[in-house]
């Protein structure tokens, strides 16, 4: 019992620790990226001095992150007078909250036996091994889809308990743009459940560790290749990002929702919006990629196609996987910075006809082909 | 009351979708393709250890093709006696739109010809707006427009005024100086005594 609290403890803090650092590490990979994109430089100025010394620390911009937070933190906080300051003042936590919760669910890692990482470690742990994931719970994309769904209501909230017009157009733009987005979303990986028959993370992403025709990884991409794409296209216009940003418009609606926040209120929905980045890349690999596995590996090592295999020490496997799962998110959400400044936006009109005449009906068709071809093959 | 429908213009010059770029997706792809190549020379290149983008890092590097004709820092000519030509008439200081040139005038009883002389000739860069007015104003050809820029990047303003010295003192490579027209017929020499 202490030891399953023990083992939680530690999985919430790394995934705290990662999703934290995701956002902030984030913010500095959008603006150089962008900048390295458009032939330019980047932030670059800010500096730490050590102290007593004159050398400056640099490390190519890193910092400006850090001067940004600073800046929020110590910025004057706002207050607009709104009738309603509760739902004013709770509205970041609504949007900021869920977005950690979803990572509850994704499994970062295979299996976990301390007792094999290190033999002192059995005489608390015992021969017990924890699957890396911080909830083990059948209902895993439900519970996704059901926190993710959440952040309309903090969205919502913003808007209208900021007593300006301005917030609570930009809040009715994010909603319906969210609810829309969000059933292609569901309906985009309805093909998925069916191929896996599970709603449960980690299994799906077991289920990925194999081949398919010999030598492909059986990953979601392969099996899926167009939902992945539309999956994407809709958590981007989730994420409310460029070419999806509507509920922003600065000449008519100022900042959309969170136009009344100031200082670290609207930090929060930043820093939420940039691990919400971060959670798509996790959601991205963990259906798509093959969650934390390299090609060819499973939890004992690797089976390459030629018949060939690897076994590895449980050490080096945890590693790997840990390794994998973080490459994988960091390489999906540099896809998605890519999008953002490659794409011009949308008009409003336009964003939700894609959703309800383009990508609702190709999830639709989608669907279709896969359950008739999944019932071809199991009969 | 009535309403004329909305009739959207058509303008001559309207670009013309064919069926591949209304499929979007294709178009989207090759943007991708096209950033993404961008940023992948870009980044090697920075990888590699050169310099993968455009911009100048300005106080550590400056262009070296500013043109010719650039209005950059100022010059104070001097006359062949080396003693400054400017002979504070202030008209700079008065055409000036950022009021940014201070002159101090002094007596020299001993030039007869140019009695009037700047003690103090300071020119504050932190406003300056590099117009060039001061220099079509200046009767004397006392005060030109090198295009090399002043390069006074600092985190504090007083220090980017630059004083009567300094400007009589910089030599910029690119002043293709007049040589002094000679005296006319009849007048003394600049600079010879009496």
């Amino acid at each position: 019992m202490i030891a399953d609290l023990v083992i939680a403890l530690v999985f919430i803090g790394y995934a705290i620790s990662v999703l934290m650092g995701f956002g902030t590490i984030l913010t500095w990979v959008e603006r150089k990226q962008a900048a390295v994109m458009s032939d330019r430089i980047g932030a670059n100025r800010a500096y730490i001095r050590l102290p007593f010394t004159q050398v400056k620390l640099v490390w190519w911009g890193l910092f400006h992150g850090m001067a940004d937070g600073l800046k929020m933190l110590l910025k004057e906080d706002f207050k607009p007078r709104t009738y309603d300051w509760y739902a004013y003042a709770v509205a970041p936590w609504v949007v900021f909250t869920p977005v950690l919760l979803v990572f509850a669910v994704i499994p970062f890692g295979g299996t976990l036996t301390p007792a094999k990482l290190w033999a002192p470690l059995a005489g608390f742990f015992g021969e017990r091994s924890w699957p890396m994931q911080i909830a083990t719970l059948d209902a895993g994309l439900l519970i996704v889809f059901a926190f993710s769904g959440l952040t309309i209501i903090g969205a919502m909230l913003a808007g209208w308990s900021s007593s300006n017009k301005f917030s609570l157009l930009g809040a009715l733009r994010a909603g319906s743009q969210m609810i829309s987005y969000e059933l292609v979303l569901a309906l985009t990986i309805l093909g998925l459940i069916l191929i896996y028959g599970t709603v449960d993370l980690d299994v799906m992403v077991r289920r990925q560790s194999g081949t398919v025709l010999g030598f492909l990884p059986a990953w979601g991409i392969v099996y899926q290749p167009f939902a992945a794409s539309l999956f994407l296209a809709a958590a981007i216009a989730e994420n409310k990002r460029i070419p999806f940003d509507l509920p922003e418009a600065e000449s008519e609606l100022i900042a959309g929702y969170f136009t009344e926040y100031s200082a670290m209120k609207m930090g929060l929905f930043m820093f939420a919006e940039f691990i919400e980045i971060a959670i798509i890349g996790a959601l991205f690999t963990t259906l798509f990629l093959g969650g934390y596995n390299l090609p060819y590996m499973s939890d004992a090592g690797f089976a390459l196609p030629g018949g060939a295999a690897v076994a590895l020490p449980h050490g080096a496997v945890v590693v790997t996987q840990l390794a994998t799962f973080l490459l994988k998110v960091f390489l999906v959400c540099s896809f998605q910075i890519l999008i953002r400044w490659t794409l011009p936006r949308f008009r409003y009109d336009q964003v939700l006809t894609f959703a309800w005449k383009f990508m609702f009906p190709l999830a639709l068709a989608n669907l279709v082909v896969t359950a008739v071809v999944v019932w071809a093959v199991r009969a | 009351m009535s309403r004329k429908p909305f009739v959207r213009k058509q303008y001559w010059n309207e670009p013309e979708m064919g069926l591949w770029e209304r499929a979007y997706l294709p178009e989207i792809l090759r943007g991708l393709l096209i950033t993404g190549g961008v940023f992948l020379r870009n980044m090697g290149k920075w990888i590699t250890g050169r310099k993968g983008a455009l911009t100048t890092y300005y106080p550590e590097e400056t262009r070296w093709d500013y043109a010719a004709g650039n209005r950059g820092k100022h010059v104070l000519t001097r006359r062949p006696d080396g003693s400054p030509q400017c002979i504070a008439c202030n008209m700079c200081a008065t055409v000036c739109p950022a009021k940014v040139i201070e002159i101090e005038a002094g007596f020299d009883p001993a030039d007869a010809a140019h009695p009037k002389y700047p003690v103090k000739f300071e020119i504050d860069y932190s406003r300056c707006v590099f117009c060039g007015l001061c220099v079509e104003a200046c009767p004397e050809d006392a005060i030109r427009m090198a295009k090399e820029v002043p390069h006074l990047p600092s985190g504090d303003r007083w220090a980017m005024w630059l004083g009567r010295e300094e400007l009589l003192a910089w030599q910029p490579q690119s002043d293709v100086a007049k040589p002094y027209p000679p005296a006319p017929a009849g007048r003394r020499a600049p600079g010879e005594s009496a």
